[in-house]
């Protein structure tokens, strides 16, 4: 499980401060949402990919990250093209009409105008970065903020435990076959015992931090810097500006169609 | 720079009937280097977590008093749970930035306790990339960013290998200031201490003063209650017979880059020892010789089956082989030690009676009721080598059987396995403890990588 940044950090805009980029990509994508069209999420598209080389993400590493979503993406599409109720518009091949096909392929979009900033912020941010940008630039409780970092930290492990948990029980005798609700029982066993696990090492490592003065009440100060500067602001303000053009776009060539209404 | 003064202390957790520890009467003095000591059960760990303030009031009933003069800090167990941050230097930084360290002093402070254990990285190295003992040595630099007065030391090298276990001692004897107090909780002799407490499970403290005084006068007490008293023989168990035919193979079988091709046959009625550095493939062997995992190339066979192991159903391999992982929780899948020995057999049809006999002869009748989660460490690993024996397989693979066990659980660890040799049970190990090597093993099988032979460089020009 590979969780690390995949950004050359030197781009202009991976440099910018975390939480200025986790703002900018929410303000950027939350409104194309009320919106059902496809050229929205389309001219958001053609927007984030454009500014993709100056996060330092080559496309190539894009495409990797985001196979997961091309998945969900595919399918989407064939449920939508298959089982879609509303038949409006032209035939186009066997019975897919051009509505059917307009509101897969809007979604689709969707999907990808709505994740691929997230994407982006992540591919760009040290966990540690953003936790310190949260902690310090929007005042977010250290407790949850550096918490959930170590906890974050700890991921990784489960694979590993996962691994083991599963040999342990064949060592044991036990293996479900080619019995499909032996198989959910075995699974369900062993997810149980991951997080029971999972839980131990949690309290072991609170307390641990709770040993290094975590939490303790005492004013924290802050080892590693993060400024957010007027660069920062202005790369908010841009996101929530192109957000705002597309819209203007969409209504202005009559495409908006809200979700609401 | 700390005092520590314990009067009757006690401390029972919410929910438990007994007393944790009881009735210690204790004063350390500034710079002393006191070794705690005493069986599994005596409360050393709990008393370590009352003197670095760990035990909130409401999780439990104290008594007595307890005062610690001066800045305590705790280093635990198991690396990977004490490690907070993702780079190295971050997660000495960590504790400095808590307890309100002003900015400009961090980083000075980081490296000086960097430079203290002898870390040999730069700052910003992924603390995933270290080895065991680099990482504790790591959380000891964390520690010791905070300057306290007081070091404890729970168990501090229990979940390492010799190596790492010798770069923590390192570690510990170049870094600690001599006014700085330290207290070791460990089944082991620690190096460097000048003081031996040995609390008694009764309550209370049973042995007090220098370790050599201490050694001399109740060592063999010692030694019995679990602790590895310096210069007590070990017992040695020789096989009685000659070893009969091949119960397993491998041919030149390799995993990826986890393990490079290997060949070993391990016979009925011997004991074979697989020893070698970490990362040399140990535990991979472990999983192939005992059929839980497919060689990438070559082959595995036993027991004269046409199917490679790993192909066999889970039920006929617990027939044959038994695999004893090294974290016994890995392996518990019910929550009643009878239910967890019971489990092979119930899924086999075979009689059940072989629970009580196992029971008996690992010492576990009185917890047949007990959850095996709340076992001691001795008494987890006897159940899961129990686990292993209900179904009678005649080859039994185990992990590190003798992983941070005290003296008395080894010992009958060893004596077990001897048994079971002498029956005429094949057995392999995957082992870094000399001890056991030296006192069962009738073979060694060493995977520490050849070094390659050094490369002649051509020398242009060198007249001389």
């Amino acid at each position: 499980m590979n969780l690390a940044p995949v950004a050359c950090a030197g781009a202009p805009l991976a440099r910018r401060n975390p939480v200025a980029k986790l703002g900018a990509a929410l303000l950027f994508s939350l409104p194309l949402i009320a919106t059902l069209d496809p050229l929205t999420p389309a001219l958001a598209l053609v927007i984030e990919l454009a500014v993709l080389p100056l996060f330092g993400v080559r496309y190539r590493v894009l495409a990797r990250r985001a196979w997961p979503l091309a998945l969900g993406a595919a399918g989407i599409l064939v449920t939508m093209t298959l089982f879609a109720a509303d038949r409006e518009g032209t035939v186009l091949f066997w019975n897919v009409t051009t509505g059917v096909a307009a509101a897969a392929l809007g979604l689709v979009l969707r999907v990808f105008a709505v994740a691929l900033p997230g994407i982006i912020v992540f591919a760009t941010t040290d966990p540690t970065d953003l936790a310190d940008a949260l902690v310090q630039n929007v005042r977010a409780p250290a407790r949850f903020a550096i918490g959930a970092l170590a906890a974050f930290r700890l991921v990784p492990l489960l694979t590993a435990e996962w691994q083991t948990l599963t040999l342990a029980r064949r060592a044991r005798g036990i293996d479900a076959g080619h019995n499909p609700w032996a198989r959910l029982r075995l699974f369900a066993s062993t997810a149980f015992a991951l997080l029971v696990g999972a839980l131990r090492r949690g309290g072991r490592l609170a307390t641990a931090m709770d040993a290094r003065g975590f939490d303790s009440g005492a004013v924290r100060t802050y080892a590693r810097r993060q400024h957010f500067g007027p660069a920062d602001a202005a790369l908010v303000a841009a996101a929530a500006l192109a957000s705002a053009a597309i819209l203007a776009v969409a209504v202005v060539t009559g495409f908006f169609h809200p979700v609401l209404g | 720079m700390a005092d520590v003064v314990l009067k009757g202390f006690g401390w029972r957790h919410a929910g438990r009937r007994a007393w944790a520890v009881r009735g210690v009467d204790l004063h350390i003095r500034s710079g002393e280097r006191v070794l705690l000591l005493g069986p599994s059960g005596a409360g050393k760990s709990t008393l370590l977590a009352a003197l670095a303030g760990l035990l909130p009031a409401d999780s439990g009933e104290s008594e007595g008093t307890v005062e610690v003069r001066g800045r305590p800090g705790i280093l635990f167990q198991d690396p990977q749970t004490q490690l907070v941050m993702a780079r190295s230097g971050d997660d000495v930084a960590f504790g400095l930035e808590n307890t309100g360290v002003p900015a400009a002093e961090i980083w000075p402070r980081v490296s000086d306790a960097l430079d203290r254990v002898g870390f040999p990285y730069p700052i910003n190295r992924p603390t995933h990339a270290l080895s065991g003992g680099e990482q504790q040595r790591l959380a000891l630099a964390g520690v010791l960013a905070l300057r306290p007065g007081l070091v404890l030391l729970d168990e501090p090298t229990a979940n390492l290998d010799p190596a790492g276990a010798a770069l923590v001692h390192e570690a510990l004897s170049s870094s600690l200031t001599p006014d700085t107090t330290v207290i070791v909780v460990e089944h082991r002799v620690f190096p460097a201490v000048d003081r031996v407490v040995v609390l008694s499970p009764g309550g209370g403290v049973e042995v007090d003063g220098a370790p050599e005084v201490v050694f001399a006068g109740h060592g063999p007490r010692l030694a019995e209650a679990g602790i590895w008293v310096p210069g007590y023989p070990l017992p040695r168990h020789q096989a009685v017979s000659p070893p009969a035919a091949a119960l397993v193979r491998t041919s030149a079988a390799a995993v990826g880059m986890r393990l490079p091709p290997t060949d070993l046959s391990v016979r009925a009625g011997e004991v074979v020892a697989v020893t070698g550095p970490n990362g040399a493939g140990k535990s991979t062997l472990a999983l192939l010789l005992g059929g839980l995992l497919a060689p990438t190339s070559g082959r595995v066979s036993a027991f004269d089956d046409p199917r490679p192991p790993h192909k066999w159903r889970a039920a006929s391999l617990v027939r044959r082989i038994g695999s004893v992982f090294q974290s016994p929780e890995h392996q518990f899948v019910t929550s009643r030690v009878y239910d967890e020995l019971a489990l092979g057999p119930r899924r086999l049809g075979l009689p059940l009676d072989v629970v009580t006999t196992l029971l008996e002869r690992l010492r576990l009748t009185a917890l047949a009721e007990a959850n095996p989660y709340t076992l001691s460490g001795g008494e987890a690993r006897r159940l899961s080598v129990a686990t292993a024996l209900a179904t009678a397989p005649r080859l039994l693979v185990l992990d590190e059987p003798t992983f941070g066990q005290d003296r008395r659980t080894w010992i009958e660890l060893v004596a077990l396995l001897a048994g079971l040799r002498d029956e005429g049970h094949g057995i392999v190990a995957v082992t870094h403890d000399d001890a056991f090597v030296s006192s069962l093993a009738d073979r060694v099988h060493d995977l520490t990588p050849v070094e390659p032979l050094p490369r002649r460089r051509p020398s242009f020009g060198a007249s001389s």
